[in-house]
């Protein structure tokens, strides 16, 4: 894994469709609200469950910042990272956990769950996340490797310009 | 680091707001988000301390509009620029795919923008970037200001590779759109070079 600036990170329809699954699967067996996939950059990957109302965007950054700033402490500390945290709120709560070494997943729920179910299946699903996302960086390092133009190889100074028009 | 989602069509860039403390990085995206109309941007968060200054970031999506068919995505951040938030400067570069550096044109500021411009390579170089081969613009704000550096001062002790640079007053938001659309043209000229995969993450 190189973290080089000209590295992109991709997602296809195809692990989307896996990773939703997987959430799906989470939501229902740990009795959750919402579930959602943050890259460390703070961009949202994916959501599922109860997030009409959720400024999910917003959630994605503040969440990476938060894993960011706790991963600060712990090195301080001499830790390599703290790979779950979790908050407690009068109703909701949040557990937060690292998958697959680089993405975060998100769990908020209530009452209807507890911290002990939502670790459990947490811990669970996060294998099934892992395989996924090692997939997904073979996949596009492979196309990577093979030369597969990228979609914006061909945009022009005019795209660009009618972004700010 | 880019994200290209082919699921949703979506392509989302990070950039960073750099520079010493109350040069106006705030107050450029505080500019964007009050000029941007409601469909094209998200809610604006500013973690501050209670006298308003930035203590971890400021954060502000903006949806800028579809190119060959995909949502271009542009999250905003600034840094906190008081020099003891370093640890937290460090953290906000992470994954940073464009860089705006605004300097603060008052003379007596000339040494905490050089300092400032010190700071951001080291804390580049640390992440594995380099200055010099990233998307790459400067704002020089507070033109409007009796006290200023001359330009050709600021250029020749903060621009010597003349990367783009823009003359800006935030508060009235002169040079703010141009700063923005000049860093955001080169984050995508350094999409169209590269390939569909890349797949590097973390």
């Amino acid at each position: 894994m190189s973290s080089s600036h000209s590295s992109t990170f991709v997602m296809y329809d195809e692990e989307l469709r896996k990773i939703n699954m997987v959430s799906e699967k989470l939501l229902r067996e740990a009795n959750a609200k919402v579930i959602f996939l943050v890259d460390k950059n703070g961009q949202l990957i994916t959501s599922v469950g109860e997030t009409e109302h959720l400024d999910t965007t917003s959630l994605a950054s503040l969440t990476a910042g938060n894993i960011a700033a706790t991963g600060g402490l712990a090195k301080l500390i001499g830790e390599k990272e703290f790979s779950i945290l979790f908050h407690e709120g009068e109703k909701d709560n949040i557990h937060i956990s690292i998958v697959g070494g680089r993405v975060i997943l998100v769990v908020i729920f209530d009452t209807r769950s507890s911290l002990g179910l939502v670790r459990l299946r947490v811990k669970k699903a996060s294998d099934d996340y892992g395989q996924i996302f090692e997939d997904l960086a073979k996949k596009a390092a492979q196309e990577d490797k093979d030369g597969v133009p990228s979609p914006f190889a061909e945009i022009t100074d005019d795209d660009i310009d009618n972004l700010f028009s | 680091m880019s994200f290209i989602n082919y699921a949703s069509r979506e392509i989302n860039c990070k950039i960073v707001y750099y520079g010493p403390g109350l040069c106006g990085k705030t107050t450029n995206l505080q500019f964007v988000y009050q000029k941007t109309s409601p469909d094209a941007k998200g809610k604006m968060i500013s973690l501050a301390t209670e006298t308003e200054r930035t203590l971890f970031f400021d954060f502000l999506p903006l949806a800028l509009g579809e190119i060959r068919g995909f949502k271009t995505r542009f999250h905003l951040y600034t840094v906190p620029g008081q020099v003891f938030y370093d640890a937290s400067r460090k953290l906000i570069l992470k994954g940073v795919d464009g860089v705006v550096f605004v300097a603060d044109s008052q003379e007596e500021r000339l040494d905490a923008n050089i300092e400032s411009m010190e700071n951001l390579k080291v804390n580049l170089e640390e992440q594995g970037y380099q200055l010099d081969k990233l998307p790459f613009v400067i704002q020089y704000n507070k033109r409007d200001l009796p006290n200023v550096t001359s330009m050709e001062e600021l250029r020749s002790l903060l621009n010597p590779n003349n990367v783009p640079e823009y003359e800006a007053c935030a508060t009235t938001g002169e040079g703010v759109f141009e700063t923005l659309k000049a860093v955001a043209k080169l984050i995508l000229m350094e999409l169209k070079k590269g390939g569909a995969g890349g797949g590097a993450m973390g």
